[in-house]
């Protein structure tokens, strides 16, 4: 048994495709029309052959208020994994993404916590030089 | 309004007042993380959110609605009223 899949629940995957690749730099691995959805998966440039993210619609009923609830706690929904948080953060802020929690060092790692705009929190993570 | 003294008794509360001095303005999931890994403090997000509302009463945490997102800022008037009675007692306006 092997994990290729994971998901992010997006309330609309058009603005959901162009979050997670012009600004966060996903590439589409799978674009599929099914229906009034989209198969719709992303995988990291640095790893086209890895796990794929599915950008899901949230369109039951329970998905939204469970998000809503994350968010206002400021719980990310999954995290992602950079090599410099700092600057992952910076170059973000520039393209004007609205972060919860700015980086901050929590024990091994530092983390960050940023707004998908889908209805997500998206933390990424670095860990700190032993 | 609760007790500040009260409010101020304990030392995960002294820690959450602690952590939003460094940073105001945080989320309960980010006072949570700096709570487990900088004060190794294994309480969970319900009792963390329990003690803040002890804060909230105390008048020594306000939290502040922006958007869908819930932030937490420390508030020291409280702690000013203190120094205003024991220790410039002299500032105070006769009662």
């Amino acid at each position: 048994m092997r994990i290729t899949l994971t998901s992010v629940l997006v309330d609309d995957q058009a603005k959901a495709l162009a979050f997670y690749t012009d600004v966060l730099g996903f590439s589409v691995k799978h674009n599929i029309p099914m229906g009034e959805h989209a198969w719709l998966t992303v995988v990291s440039p640095q790893d086209a052959d890895g796990v794929e993210l599915v950008l899901e619609p949230d369109s039951h009923p329970a998905a939204q208020p469970f998000k809503a609830a994350l968010v206002e706690d400021g719980i990310p929904f999954t995290s992602f994994s950079v090599d410099d948080v700092e600057a992952e953060h910076d170059r973000l802020v520039g393209l004007g993404v609205r972060f919860t929690q700015p980086p901050t060092s929590m024990g091994p790692v530092t983390t960050a916590v940023l707004d998908d705009t889908c209805g997500n929190l998206i933390q990424i993570m670095a860990m700190n030089p032993a | 309004m609760g007790d500040v003294f009260k409010a101020l008794a304990d030392p995960t509360r002294r820690a959450i007042l602690d952590e939003l001095t460094e940073r105001d303005g945080q989320t309960l999931f980010e006072l949570c993380a700096r709570l487990a890994t900088k004060h190794q403090l294994a309480s969970s997000r319900q009792a963390v959110s329990q003690h803040i509302d002890v804060l909230v009463d105390a008048g020594l945490v306000r939290t502040r609605r922006e958007g869908r997102y819930k932030f937490h800022h420390v508030e020291t008037e409280p702690l000013q009223h203190l120094a205003d009675r024991w220790l410039r007692p002299h500032k105070k306006d006769p009662a």
